[in-house]
């Protein structure tokens, strides 16, 4: 007979090799499935996980657009999961970006065509603004009226989207643009374009900000006090008070953070990788970043794991797509795969399996 | 079996990582009173669970009336005449007392039956309950009638009762010892559980002492003293708290006038003008039954909670003061709840000694955590108060209750605050940290502090205080010398009387 026990504590051993193992079984699993639609399943998998790194043919192409995928994934994952230790549930991440990206976006096609040192800066700042107010909405409702975070944040997500159409409709179109609907493009604005740093790796400012981001939040969960009281709410809400945190200062915190990193997160896709304002600019960092923040344990390098394991499956479901005729769909029941045996593996942390004959009688 | 009406064999039972009951033989005969007794984790609760139905062994028999039993729900055990009235109780407060008892049954008679059976029971047991009276509107002693009146409505022949008089006045257990005689007189068998060692002797006439889950002593406890049964209880001697003959208070300290606290819910007690003052080298003792506003004036004395009124730190006002500008000024408390309040349960030692003393210890300058000093300093809180503990980077959670507890009252203490407010600062503590706990109270008070405990337990009052004043509904009593005031009047005050001559008038 099977029998699950709690844990005394949580198995560190455990916590660490779970992902390992949730990548292993859904590479199972998943091989499974491709069988069953009548593909080689090795050839799948291959191409999924090693084809976008190793393949020579392919890896010249797959490696960059994976770390231009991961760099928002896990710039606003990063953000998310200060929140998601303090139990502060900021959903609306997408919403953020969103807004991030029209701020920051609006800001430089305000000056359009200046050609000046400081635009460049001075969108980054609008489109950290631009998320930062906008995260900080659920914050001030929270603090002022108990308002749930979740609720708010998330429904916020849709009033950013509508804004989008909006202003891609209206305010921001294009001028030249035969009126399509979509701003004009920043690639070809010189001095808001956010080009590669290094041409042909796929590194612009948004990838090295998300490195950064990732150290600085190491180090304040690590070495400072806010860190310490962002770890002590989420564990014990009752302890904190005692120890005297500002449970109000930290919701603005934790918050406006997330909202400031998926709003950098927005502007660097925007002036990068998308260059235009358009309705269909979003296409679901914001979500899946909250899928990386717990992929990754909400620990910082957890996180940089979680974020390029995210967008190596993007990138090689798209591969195994088109060049093995696989339908999207089993794309995406892949990706539902990994984040399934994810939580349930995460089960054996705190509990263990014991093997027991049955009593007689 | 035969002769014995209630036998437990061998009975043995393991939880993750401890072995709660380990081959424990225990029998009971008609009409006794046996204490169970022993320091907690020491596997009481298991076995008493275990024969109430809550708890299946691993291994082991039990007999009642010389036959198997083993009851695998409460209801088995009720339906073989066994019951039990709990520590904490599962009443509704918006609910009448019949209603609760109603509840409660298997099978309840019709109402206008059942109140009539309420009235009689109580009668006959010196039990008075109005079976209309809404639960919310009792005192903690009357609430425990309703558990004991549902239980003997139930004419059980075997009665646990768990910790009965932790809840109660001193008056109150005398009024419950006299219903538990009778009960015996009339045939009942009693299991006791309690750590009240003198309770014990009054009151049993055998008793079975568990350590580690093991039975390490029968004894009957009228032939012991309670140093005796204490010492077979934790396995090795201790000393009581001295304090020094040369007691000298100083000047004024702490002074509280008209703290008051609006009630946080219907059935929740607030505080009404709360007025003491502690001098530099007193304790203050704070007694009163659980419930009856103690956590709530220790939130408003730490910071946690925001009261009307006053409270001057020598001579400084405190009000509109957070938590962290208190104990800056010298103001520190130690919380009753000790996991998830005092300290986080999967924090490390370190990071709960930086928890209160980021402040005073200037751990984290500039907001930068200074860990070595914090590592430091839970070590020197760990060698002072022999905490064991594998290192300062245990978490709090694997600790023994009375290891953390030694951990968070010596971690406000080296803090060396001007005064200090604890709240029940040996509950649930095995003898010898609690003497540990309360001598290290007494030596801080002589070297200048001020100290308030708030606790329910009289005897430990008595023991340390210099003042002493009794919290009822909200309302502190006026504060007497201890030396001045005797058990009964302060069980009086604790029942609701207003002041020594209300007391006086009782008395006479």
């Amino acid at each position: 007979m099977l029998r699950l026990e709690p844990r005394l504590e949580a198995s560190r051993t455990w916590a660490a090799l779970t992902p390992v193992m949730a990548v292993a079984a859904t590479m199972v699993a998943g091989a499974v499935m491709f069988a069953l639609l009548g593909k080689d399943p090795l050839v799948a998998i291959r191409t999924i996980f090693w084809a976008p790194l190793f393949d020579p043919a392919l890896a010249a192409y797959a490696r960059p657009q994976i770390l231009v995928k991961a760099a928002p994934l896990i710039l606003i994952a990063i953000g998310l999961s200060l929140g998601f230790r303090a139990n502060i549930w900021n959903i609306g991440a997408e919403g953020q970006y969103v807004m991030g990206a029209v701020a920051g976006g609006g800001a430089a096609l305000a000056f359009y065509p200046l050609d000046a040192w400081w635009l460049f800066p001075f969108m980054l700042f609008c489109g950290l603004l631009g998320g930062l107010l906008w995260g900080l909405i659920p914050a001030f409702l929270k603090v002022t009226f108990r308002a749930n975070e979740i609720l708010v944040s998330l429904m916020l997500v849709y009033v950013a989207e509508q804004y989008l159409a909006s202003v891609a409709l209206g305010l921001l179109r294009n001028p030249d643009g035969a009126g399509f609907p979509g701003s004009r493009n920043l690639q070809t604005y010189e001095s808001a374009h956010n080009a590669e740093l290094i041409a042909g790796t796929g590194i612009h400012l948004g990838v090295v900000t998300a490195a950064l981001a990732v150290v600085m939040v190491y180090a304040l969960l690590r070495m400072h006090r806010t860190g310490f009281e962002i770890k002590l709410s989420g564990q014990s809400p009752r302890a904190a008070r005692f120890a005297g945190v500002n449970q109000a200062v930290l919701t603005y915190f934790c918050l406006g953070t997330g909202g400031a990193f998926a709003g950098l997160a927005g502007i660097f896709e925007l002036s990068g990788p998308s260059g235009q304002l358009s309705i269909d600019f979003n296409v679901g960092y914001g979500f899946t970043a909250i899928i990386v923040a717990f992929l990754g344990r909400l620990h910082p390098f957890g996180i940089v794991f979680a974020g390029l394991l995210m967008a190596l499956t993007y990138i090689g479901g798209e591969m195994a797509q088109f060049m093995l005729n696989l339908p999207s769909a089993a794309i995406q029941a892949f990706q539902g795969m990994l984040l399934f045996f994810l939580l349930s593996m995460e089960f054996l942390t705190r509990y263990r399996i014991r093997i027991r004959r049955l009593e007689r009688n | 079996m035969t002769g014995m009406f209630f036998r437990a064999q061998e009975i043995s039972k393991s939880f993750p990582g401890v072995k709660a009951n380990d081959r424990v033989d225990f029998e009971m005969a008609t009409g006794e009173i046996h204490a169970l007794f022993g320091e907690n984790g020491s596997g009481k609760s298991t076995l008493v669970k275990t024969i109430y139905g809550l708890a299946q062994p691993d291994e082991g028999r039990m007999w009642l009336r010389g036959e198997d039993y083993m009851p695998r729900s409460p209801q088995q055990a009720r339906a073989k005449g066994v019951t039990m009235v709990f520590q904490h109780f599962s009443l509704f407060d918006a609910m009448s007392v019949a209603e609760n008892i109603a509840l409660g049954m298997d099978q309840p008679p019709p109402r206008a039956r059942l109140s009539e059976m309420i009235a009689n029971t109580g009668e006959r047991y010196g039990l008075p309950l109005s079976p209309d009276s809404r639960v919310g509107d009792l005192s903690v002693g009357e609430r425990q009638r309703v558990e004991i009146i549902r239980c003997l409505l139930q004419d059980p022949d075997l009665l646990i009762m768990d910790e009965p008089t932790s809840v109660l006045t001193p008056q109150e257990v005398d009024t419950l010892f006299a219903t538990l005689r009778q009960l015996v007189a009339e045939g009942t068998a009693i299991l006791y559980i309690s750590h009240k060692l003198e309770e014990i002797r009054e009151l049993c006439d055998r008793a079975t002492i568990l350590r580690g889950g093991r039975v390490v002593a029968k004894c009957d406890p009228k032939e012991k003293s309670a140093r005796e049964l204490a010492e077979l209880m934790v396995g090795r001697s201790f000393s009581a708290p001295a304090r020094a003959a040369s007691a000298t208070e100083g000047e004024l300290l702490l002074e509280a006038s008209g703290l008051s606290l609006p009630p946080v819910s219907v059935f929740g007690t607030g505080l009404t003008g709360v007025s003491f003052s502690v001098r530099a080298g007193e304790v203050l003792g704070i007694a009163g039954v659980a419930g009856n506003g103690q956590e709530e004036l220790a939130a408003a004395l730490s910071g946690e909670s925001r009261a009307s009124g006053s409270l001057r730190l020598d001579g400084v006002e405190l009000q509109g003061k957070g938590i962290n500008e208190r104990r800056r000024l010298g103001l520190s408390a130690a919380p009753e709840e000790r996991l998830g309040h005092s300290a986080a349960p999967d924090m490390s030692l370190t990071e709960n000694a930086y928890l209160t003393a980021a402040v005073r210890m200037r751990l984290s300058p500039g907001g930068i955590v200074d860990w070595s000093a914090a590592r430091s300093f839970a070590e020197s809180v760990m060698h002072s108060f022999d905490v064991r503990a594998a290192g300062p980077f245990s978490a709090a959670r694997a600790l023994s209750g009375g290891n953390l507890q030694k951990f968070v009252i010596g971690r406000e203490i080296l803090q060396t605050p001007r005064a200090l407010v604890v709240n029940q600062p040996t509950w649930g503590v095995d003898a010898a940290a609690a003497s540990v706990i309360r001598q290290a109270l007494l030596d801080m008070a002589e070297d200048g502090a001020a100290i308030v405990v708030i606790s329910q337990d009289l005897d430990e009052l008595i023991e340390i205080s210099s003042t002493i004043a009794v919290l009822n509904g909200g309302r502190l009593s006026e504060q007497l010398r201890v030396e001045n005031v005797t058990r009964d009047e302060l069980g009086l005050l604790m029942g609701g009387a207003k002041g020594l001559r209300e007391v006086a008038d009782a008395a006479a």
